[in-house]
This record gives structure tokens, sequence and C-alpha cells, in this order.
């Protein structure tokens, strides 16, 4: 579904991103790990040309760069980490800015599979009781929510998480992931996401990528790539000792 | 913290229909006030009545003085009618250009683009800059011209100072630029041999003896750029989001940013060109309309322009009657309104972020 061809990222002198490559199937959920700033953030802007960067993605066999902008939107939808909130947008509003790459009409207005597509994006992530709040009087995980809720109703083949489940508590990380399988499990869909959580990419990944200063250290299969001696040599601590321990608090 | 949203829920309760039934309301007062007050009496009736008769299919002007309509029509109502304008063009360009940088305190007189339009005009002028079809467009197209030139000049060195683009980056930019064009329009009025209109039209504008040929030049540019930059209220709203989410959500981010500059360039240049620097009227009505309205840019866009226009003829009908028969330039009241309103903003932001 998406191919990833030897890209790099230079910049200001600085190799980001080395010579990566990896694929993707149709239903796969790619969980990409790795430490800070081994270049996860940057391999996503790469992909989607919004960096400058050596190499290609290839979305189903036709480049990414060379796809427009209002075309990509409907393929591939993008969760960032960081969102800039300034003025008082509703909840609403911000979940229909998704619709962007749908609406056709000149005056734009929301088109009834479009109010659809709104209000089920904000069932999904169990904000509809939020709609009318202004988005500066959420909490970071309610915010968090709303721009899933916005990229789910983007109605992508394609998505793109970055840190799908930032500042959101247990219970939400949990419904989100669920959700995700779900989605991911209808014909020609697939999701890139980048989380911290190991467990969490254990549970819900198929296929992991593990970024290690801007190079692949592994991919493939989750339970070939996630193996005790990467994760010591990527983490520098021995992450499977140190699950033990906590798993024993609990027993 | 979180703030409050009381305020918020007292927003819902104003229907929007209501707040352009309302703007549009003192849209007229203003229009009907403007052409009424004035040196010569005049019965408010015989006004109204030769306001409406410019409505096709009526005629109401029977009995009226003819020095009334005179009066009305040809010394009155272009000059309310470019006020009206110039409003609705500065109004909406800070609006979008608040929009376009996620900057609540971007206008075109707190980023210079207003004082480089005024460069560029004062520019033409001495330099006796001349077109073939119309005289004065060489004055309007410079001021356009330098507008732009000015806009990408600022949005320019600020990406290289701070990429972020933060308020205060732009702002500080732009007081440089602003201070820079200024300093080039005193010393060109200075040596300048041409009889040009004092320093004080393009620090602090006016509309004082416009008549009909200032409105046809300026009303299709600014009707044009308006129009414009309404078609782009969705991209507008994505753009509050950053540019890479906007860009994301399928917006071509490099070609609607240089679209929407040029047309408030557009709008920007010919008004300064018209009627010199009117300052924080961009920055103003928005500020209100989208503590009215909410900051979408459907309902914000529409509402500044009509507010925008409302309140240029009200400041200048004071800027007529309160020194009369002196008139103040219309700059001092729209900057003292302007300055109060800009603490206010910068006050209130400081407090969000700390």
């Amino acid at each position: 579904m998406l191919k990833v061809e030897n890209i790099s990222v230079k910049i200001a002198g600085n190799q980001i991103l080395s010579d990566i490559s990896f694929e993707i199937e149709e239903g796969d959920i790619l969980m990409v790990i790795g430490p800070n700033g081994a270049g996860k953030t940057t391999l996503i802007k790469a992909i989607m040309n919004t960096v400058k960067h050596t190499g290609k993605a290839e979305l189903k066999g036709k480049e990414v760069s060379k796809i427009s902008p209002l075309a990509l939107a409907r393929q591939i939808g993008v969760l960032t980490q960081k969102n800039a909130q300034l003025f008082p947008y509703t909840v609403e509003e911000v979940v229909s800015l998704g619709r962007y790459a749908h609406q056709t009409g000149i005056l734009g207005s929301l088109s009834p599979l479009d109010k659809e597509k709104i209000e089920e994006s904000m069932n999904l992530t169990d904000i509809a009781h939020l709609k009318d709040r202004s988005i500066l009087t959420l909490s970071g995980g309610e915010l968090q929510r709303v721009f899933l809720a916005a990229v789910f109703a983007q109605d992508p083949d394609l998505l793109i998480l970055d840190e799908p489940t930032n500042h959101l508590d247990l219970q939400y990380q949990i419904s989100i992931f669920d959700t995700i399988r779900q989605w991911v499990k209808r014909e020609n869909r697939g999701v890139i996401a980048v989380v911290h959580d190991l467990n969490c990419a254990f549970n819900y990944g198929t296929k992991a990528l593990i970024l290690n200063e801007g190079k692949v250290e592994a991919f493939g299969q989750v339970r070939d790539v996630l193996n005790r001696e990467t994760l010591k040599r990527v983490y520098k601590v021995d992450v499977a000792q140190w699950m033990q321990t906590l798993l024993n608090y609990w027993n | 913290m979180k703030p409050s949203n009381k305020n918020i829920n007292i927003k819902k309760l104003i229907p929007k229909s209501l707040i352009y039934a309302i703007f549009i309301a003192l849209f007229l007062t203003g229009l009907l006030l403007s052409v009424w007050v004035g040196s010569v009496d005049i019965p408010i009736f015989d006004t109204l009545k030769i306001l409406l008769n410019k409505l096709p299919g009526i005629n109401f002007t029977h009995n009226i003085p003819k020095s009334y309509i005179d009066i009305i029509e040809g010394v009155r109502l272009p000059r309310v009618i470019l006020a009206a304008l110039v409003g609705a063009a500065l109004s909406i360009a800070g609006a979008a250009m608040q929009g376009l940088l996620r900057n609540p305190l971007a206008d075109s007189s707190t980023l210079g683009v207003s004082s480089c339009a005024a460069l560029g005009s004062v520019l033409a002028i001495a330099l006796k800059l001349k077109t073939p079809i119309l005289p004065q467009m060489g004055v309007f197209l410079s001021g356009i011209a330098f507008a732009l030139l000015s806009f990408v000049a600022i949005i320019a060195l600020s990406y290289r100072i701070d990429p972020s683009l933060s308020t205060n980056t732009i702002i500080l930019t732009g007081v440089i630029i602003s201070m820079f064009a200024g300093s080039m329009i005193s010393f060109i009025v200075f040596v300048s041999k041409e009889q040009m209109r004092n320093i004080l039209f393009w620090t602090m504008g006016s509309f004082a003896g416009r008549g009909w040929e200032y409105v046809a030049i300026t009303a299709p540019i600014i009707i044009i750029g308006s129009l414009g930059i309404l078609g782009y209220w969705r991209e507008l709203n994505a753009f509050a989001l950053g540019e890479e989410k906007a860009r994301y959500l399928g917006v071509s981010v490099k070609r609607v940013k240089i679209t929407i500059m040029v047309f408030v360039s557009m709008l920007v240049g010919v008004s300064v060109s018209a009627s010199g620097t009117i300052a924080f009227v961009g920055l103003v009505i928005p500020h209100i309309t989208r503590m009215l309205s909410g900051p979408n840019h459907r309902h914000l866009l529409p509402l500044s322009l009509i507010g925008g226009a409302t309140f240029m003829m009200f400041t200048d009908l004071a800027s007529r009657r309160i020194l009369r028969p002196a008139e103040l330039p219309i700059g001092v009241v729209t900057s003292l309104i302007g300055s109060i309103i800009f603490i206010y903003i910068f006050h209130s932001q400081r407090n969000k972020t700390s």
C-alpha cells in the first residue's frame, strides 16, 4: 500500500534520517518506535513531502510528491503532534475541517455525507457531547480526541498518527486503538502510528519499525522485531526486565 | 488552568442572523447620519428621499431644493461611500492577515503594509508616474505594488528570524518596516518640488474633498479583492491549525497564501492611495466581530466587511464634527480607539499563554 524507498533527510547539515526503506500492506498497523530524536516525526514529514528529502514514498504505486495536496488529503490523513490553537473555534468546526478535501461546492457548505462523517467521527472518539465547546476550554486529552476525530472525518485510506494516545488516559488509549483496529479492517486501509508505549505496539501492531539515530534498526512483523536484544540496544535499558519488574507490582 | 466557558455559552445564544441584522441596521444608520450631518443643514427626510432616489424605480425628489441634491449627491455621498469602501477593505484585509498569520494583532498598520503602500503612492506622485488611460492610476498601482512587496518582505524576514512566526516577531518586523517607510515618506515629501498634500495626509489619513472619481477607481478593486478573500474562508479556517496541518487537510498552502496576500495588498494599496494610512481599523473590527460571531471565517469575513464600512463612516463623521469647522485627520480617531484595543488584546493574550 505504502512503499518507502531510501528516504534521507538532512536539515542544516544534520543528517536526520538516512536511507529509510520499508513497506506496508493493506490491513497493516505499522508501529514506529524509537527513542526521542530518532527521526520519527521527520519520517512522517518526508513521506508527506513537507520536508526536503531524497528517496521517495509511493502510495498504491503513485509517488506521493506528485499527488496534489487535495487528492492526497482524500487518501492520507495525518494526525500531527502539534496543532496551533489560538482562536476559540468550536469542536464541531475543527472536526468539520477534516471534510475540506471532500467539499466541492463553491460556497463550501457541508453535504449530508459530510455531516454524517463528522457526526460519526465525533461519536467514534467520544466527543459528541463537546461539539459546541470552544477548543480553548478543553483538556489535553479532549483536544487530542478532537484532532483525531478530524482525521477520521477526512475518511482516508491511510492513517498516519504521530503519538495518537498522547495526553490520553488509559481508558481512551485502549478505546482509540480498539477503534483503529476496527477501522483498518475495512478494505484498502492501513495505519502508521508513532508510539512510545511498547506494550501498545505489541498489542495492536502488525508490523514494527524501530528507528534509532535516523536509521532503521529493525523492521518486520511485530513479534520478530520487538525482541529483548534489539530494544536493549536501542533504548540502552533492559526493557523486558523493566516490564517484568512492573508486572510484579500487580501480582 | 481551564478558562471558564461562560462567555462561550452566551455566544451560542446570539443567532448569526441577528448579528447580521444588527450590523446591517448599523450600516444603514451610519450611511444616513453621515450624509445628513454637515455644515449645511438639510432636513433628514429630504436626505432620506435623496438617498432613496438613488434606488432604481423610485422618484422622490420633486419638491427638494436643487442645492440640497447637489450637496448630498456631489459632495457628501462620494466621500461617505469612499469611507465605507476603505473601511470594508481595511477590515476584511485585517481579518485575512490575522487568519493567515495566526496572529490576532496583525493589521495593515501594525505589519507596516500601509506605510509601504503610502510610500509607493508618494513615490509615484514625486516621480510623476503617469499611466496611459487613467492618469491617477499610477499612484494606485504603485501603492498596491509596494503593499505586496512589503507583505512579502515582512513574512520572509520574520521567517528568517523566527520560523515559528510568533506574534511578537511579526509585530516587531512590522514596526521596523513601518519606521523605515515613514521616514522615506517624510523625506520624499520634504524634498519634492511637486505639490504634494502634506505629510499628515499620508500618516493619518483623510477623506476630505474626495469625489466620485475616487469611488470609481477604488470600488472595482475593493470589490474584487473582498470577493477574492471571501472565497477563501475555509482555507483561512484550516490555517488556524497551523500550515502543516492545513496542508494535510488538503490546502495548497503556498498557492493560497500567495493569492490571499495579493488580494490583501490590492485592498490595502488602493485604500491607502485614496485616503492615506488609517491605522488599526483592521485590528479593531475583526476583533469585535470575533467576540460576537466566533472565529469561523465564514461569518467573520462578511461581518468584518460590513462592520468596517460602518465603523469608518462613523469615525469619519466624528472627525468632521469634533473640532468643527476644522477637520481632524481620521487616523487620529481610529488610532486612539485602536491603540487601546491593541493593548487589551496583547494583554489578554499574555495572560492566556502564561
